[in-house]
């Protein structure tokens, strides 16, 4: 994984639910490219538009709320974005964005400095979020041992092949 | 070891060979894992790519075609082909439509989830589960995919709340009221990475589906899980339906709860939750002037066979408002067969409703009754996100089944006694 991502904020609020990451009615598809072009569709409909690759979501508590649908992470990476910055995570999003190798960080107070546009560097090993437009840092808090280990792994799915292997 | 545990700890304690602490990571033993028409491909996907040739134990795994079920178009058709090919090559359990039924409502039927499991599912309202005092919460796709292979999961080991009701609830008060009320007090996020644990007086004589709809809800406040502690009724249930040996597992008195919550059952009153989060919830005696175009009864909520029996004895002689769109939709065969036995199908139809095979339908806008610009839906499904059934400027408002079907017949939202009476039969 690259340990510094930089892009442009896209800044949201509360209770950010993966109904609207990814409305169930483009859930016949399940691959980035295909769900890329409706990421964030009914809470913002210039994002998939203008979104470039490396851009950065900003948003406040509990993010991903709602279903478990690992398109959600998977939209996301596929509209190029780097890393999702917010108070907290549900815990599912939380999970599959691990699983599936999507970088997240939680920091509170970071929704509500950053304004949208903004250029951001985020240094994901040390966990440190600069808002380059405006000098201000913050800092995200650290994974558990686990669940670094299976970020240096590459995810799930290879923690997973490991896992096989050592069954036999 | 002298440690005193809650149900979620001691059920994981109980398939780990790891250290179980509070925020620790565990690898733990699966009993049972499940995904779904929409979950199973990107599963299946990831299975190939770890290298797995198959599952840990095909009778422990399936795959549950419910969602865009019976296949709404061809992009449906092709994703439900793609879980059961997979299934059975594996020998999973699958079932066809006609007789599947919402994974959350059929599991349990079919003696699937029972106390003292781990029971994994790429779905988040897996933590129904809960209702018959197993572990069962929701996970994403590529979870679903290792616990296929390895018949294990990592959990993060919750902090419990444990929410006691004391006292008598009132004949106008199920499952619904008591969840959303609830999830009022705590907020969305108030339970977020946390176990709920029920228990209580109160709970000694509410019926199983009252129970599933309580842990069905428990996602809505961030819970990992909603779990009752093992009781008669729990214990009759699992017992005549179970498909394999269970053990179940209590809470040790003296464990360590984040918070305990104690509620007086008879302080709660029939609720809803206002668009466009579950925590907005007010008595639905409190709720003027809201105009309603479709009434959704169904969902793994709300779609069993206490709540068929509310909604038709509600609506038993009555007829829906003539601006008002009635979806009824059992979540289960078994349901909706009991319902047809019973009379509640032609109630239904006699008022002037819809009434479609067993699907989740439009709780998450699929099919089968979705949402116009600026149309409002009152539903007893779990979720009344933005655009969830519809459109996006469209509004969820969610109840229980008694406040829905009152809901059909006067056009608007109102509490059911405005409807019936207090002279009201809770019976068909």
């Amino acid at each position: 994984m690259e340990t510094t991502v930089r892009g442009r904020a896209w800044v949201y609020g509360d209770n950010v639910d993966t109904d609207v990451i990814i409305p169930a009615r483009y859930l016949t598809k399940s691959t980035p490219a295909e769900l890329a072009p409706y990421c964030m569709e009914d809470i913002d409909a210039s994002f998939a538009k203008e979104v470039r690759k490396g851009d950065i979501v900003v948003a406040g508590a509990n993010f991903g709320c709602g279903s478990s649908r690992e398109h959600a992470p998977l939209a996301l990476l596929g509209a190029g974005v780097s890393a999702v910055v917010a108070s907290s995570f549900a815990r599912i999003f939380f999970r599959n964005a691990i699983n599936v190798g999507l970088p997240i960080l939680e920091a509170p107070d970071v929704a509500a400095s950053v304004k949208k546009g903004d250029e951001i560097e985020i240094n994901l090993e040390k966990g440190v979020i600069t808002d380059i437009t405006t000098g201000k840092t913050f800092q995200a808090q650290g994974f558990p041992k686990f669940l670094s280990e299976l970020i240096d792994a590459g995810g799930l799915v290879e923690y997973g092949k490991l896992r096989l292997a050592a069954k036999g | 070891m002298g440690t005193k545990r809650t149900m979620a700890e001691a059920i994981i304690a109980s398939h780990t060979d790891d250290d179980v602490a509070i925020g620790g990571i565990c690898r733990a033993r699966v009993d049972f894992a499940f995904a779904n028409d929409i979950t199973a491909p990107p599963a299946i996907r990831e299975f190939g790519r770890m290298g797995a040739t198959r599952v840990f134990d095909p009778a422990r795994t399936a795959v549950v075609a419910d969602h865009f079920t019976p296949n709404k178009d061809i992009a449906s058709a092709n994703q439900v082909k793609v879980g059961r090919e997979f299934a059975k090559k594996m020998g999973m359990h699958f079932w066809e439509t006609g007789r599947c039924g919402v994974e959350h409502a059929f599991l349990p039927e079919q003696g699937l989830v029972l106390p003292g499991d781990i029971v994994v599912g790429a779905d988040s309202h897996t933590c129904t589960g809960g209702a018959l005092s197993a572990l069962a919460t929701g996970m994403g796709s590529t979870d679903l995919a290792y616990a296929w292979a390895l018949g294990e999961v990592w959990l993060r080991v919750p902090e419990t709340i444990r929410v006691e009701y004391d006292g008598e609830f009132s004949p106008w008060v199920g499952g619904k009221d008591i969840i959303l009320s609830l999830i009022g007090r705590l907020g969305v996020e108030g339970a977020r990475y946390m176990a709920l644990e029920f228990a209580g007086s109160a709970l000694r004589n509410l019926p199983m589906d009252d129970r599933f709809t309580i842990s069905n809800m428990a996602i809505e406040a961030g819970g990992k899980a909603g779990i009752f502690v093992p009781d008669e009724t729990i214990l009759a249930y699992a017992t005549a339906r179970a498909a394999r040996p269970f053990t179940p597992v209590y809470p040790d008195d003296g464990a360590s709860y984040r918070e305990v919550i104690r509620i007086d059952a008879s302080s709660l009153v029939p609720s809803v939750a206002l668009p466009h989060l579950p925590e907005n919830v007010k008595p639905a005696a409190e709720v003027k002037d809201m105009k309603i175009d479709q009434v959704f009864i169904g969902s793994c909520t709300n779609g069993r066979l206490r709540d068929m029996e509310l909604a038709a004895a509600v609506l038993k002689g009555r007829t829906t408002h003539p601006d008002v769109r009635l979806i009824v939709i059992p979540a289960s065969y078994e349901v909706y067969n009991e319902s047809m036995k019973r009379g509640y199908i032609q109630t239904f139809l006699d008022a002037g409703a819809v009434v479609t095979t067993p699907s989740c339908g439009p709780c998450l806008g699929g099919h089968l009754g979705i949402l116009a610009d600026g149309e409002r839906c009152l539903s007893t499904s779990n979720r009344n996100f933005v655009g969830r059934m519809g459109a996006t400027s469209s509004e969820v408002i969610l109840a229980g089944p008694l406040v829905a079907a009152a809901g059909a017949v006067a056009g608007k939202v109102v509490d059911p006694r405005e409807v019936v009476g207090d002279g009201f039969s809770f019976t068909a």
